[in-house]
């Protein structure tokens, strides 16, 4: 099953709430995870990794370091989801 | 006639049926280094390296003191501790990635300083796993008959390959040693080891350039990098699944545990690891990074030793140890605290 844009943010959202405790609200498109929601390389893993498992793809740590904003995570996730 | 029927038989030894861990040894470098004292040049704060690594300080040694000294120290207190003749222990394995002298090994000069002199003796390189991998050895040239009490070692002294500027991995770094004594016994206190190693990730963590790099001037002194992000999915998701053969081989569950030491690589490894794992509240997790830090092949016994210091009531149990790092490689098992 495909999941939608949507779909996608509000999981990943889901997910950032549970690693960092940051409000789900906080979690836009635009937001860079480094930056804006201030979301360390080890926290992002962590993220990364649940997400992999939600949404049943891949993401290479090489791919990991082009993820600068949550809308770059989720075009990486709709467009790569099997 | 062949050969084989006039060559004489040859007799091939066979060793106890079990081993165990007798005693643990420690020795710590002699400064305690907190995190103000390394944040100038990383342009960093207490905070954030707390926050990363649950690190609040480091010991490293003197400029003076070397693996060998760490070593010796650590082995001598296991000997002392475990009832065993210096001179019955025939086999010393050190694990050590910051030897700076390719040869003699330390643990030849081990040997001979804490009156093991002729023992065999020989260094083991395997990183953060070291520990673990000698374990392994000892525990299999017992039993093979090879020798009756092997001492090993894991010892490491990082500061001397440490770049002060780097911000991967070198304030993560302490020196210090940790060591036990391996003998026979009436009950299986060594579960089997599941190791193994993937050299398709060696670019992940480990030294930055050569030695002959550094001799033709074409490098600074190397020193240990890190790409943290990559190391930190391996070392949690990829070794629980170790973690997990290690207790499944041994015969037992997580809830079975006293302790567990995990290689002493960051907190926030060892918190997610835990997490993974699923290790009920009864289960004792070593901590000894807050205030050794990463201490490599040392970690693992130098962690186990202030476990049993501060807490006792492990003592008898069951601890699942795993170690994993720069090749890759990882070694786990699970062991019966002394």
């Amino acid at each position: 099953m495909a999941f939608s844009n949507d779909e996608v943010l509000a999981g990943l959202a889901e997910l950032i709430t549970d690693e960092t405790g940051i409000s789900a609200d906080e979690v836009a498109l635009e937001k860079s995870f480094t930056d804006d929601l201030d979301i360390d390389s080890i926290s992002m893993m962590t993220i990364v990794v649940n997400a992999e498992e939600k949404f049943g793809v891949t993401i290479p740590d090489e791919e990991v370091k082009n993820l600068k904003t949550v809308g770059d995570a989720v075009t990486f996730i709709t467009t790569n989801q099997g | 006639m062949s050969t084989s029927t006039i060559r004489p038989a040859l007799h091939q030894p066979t060793g106890p049926a079990h081993t165990r861990i007798y005693a643990y040894g420690a020795a710590r470098g002699e400064k305690i280094v907190p995190n103000d004292d390394l944040v100038g040049p990383i342009d960093s704060s207490d905070e954030w390296i707390r926050q990363r690594t649950g690190i609040v300080t480091r010991t490293r040694a003197n400029a003076e003191t070397t693996a060998i000294e760490l070593s010796t120290d650590a082995a001598a207190e296991a000997i002392a501790r475990s009832g065993v003749d210096p001179a019955d222990v025939d086999a010393v394995i050190v694990a050590t990635i910051s030897n700076p002298k390719q040869t003699p090994s330390v643990s030849a000069i081990v040997a001979d300083r804490v009156g093991a002199n002729p023992a065999a003796a020989y260094d083991v390189n395997a990183a953060c796993a070291g520990f673990a991998y000698a374990v392994a050895q000892a525990d299999a040239l017992i039993r093979g008959g090879a020798a009756h009490y092997a001492v090993v070692v894991g010892a490491e002294k990082l500061s001397d390959v440490v770049d002060p500027t780097d911000r991967s991995i070198s304030f993560l770094l302490g020196d210090g040693a940790g060591a036990v004594v391996i003998g026979p016994s009436d009950y299986a206190g060594i579960g089997p080891t599941i190791w193994g190693s993937d050299g398709s990730k060696s670019d992940a963590v480990g030294m930055n350039h050569t030695l002959v790099e550094f001799r033709d001037g074409l490098a600074p002194w190397p020193t240990l990098r890190q790409e943290g992000p990559t190391v930190f999915r391996w070392a949690v998701w990829e070794m629980v699944k170790v973690a997990r053969q290690a207790l499944e081989a041994a015969g037992v569950e997580a809830s079975d545990l006293a302790a567990f030491v995990p290689h002493q690589a960051n907190m926030r490894i060892i918190d997610e690891f835990a997490k993974q794992l699923g290790l009920p509240e009864s289960v004792v997790i070593a901590r000894d990074i807050e205030t050794t830090g990463n201490t490599s092949a040392a970690s693992i016994p130098l962690a186990t030793h202030r476990l049993l210091e501060e807490h006792p009531e492990v003592s008898g149990g069951l601890a699942l140890q795993i170690g994993f790092g720069a090749g890759l490689v990882f070694g786990a098992q699970v062991i019966v605290l002394p």
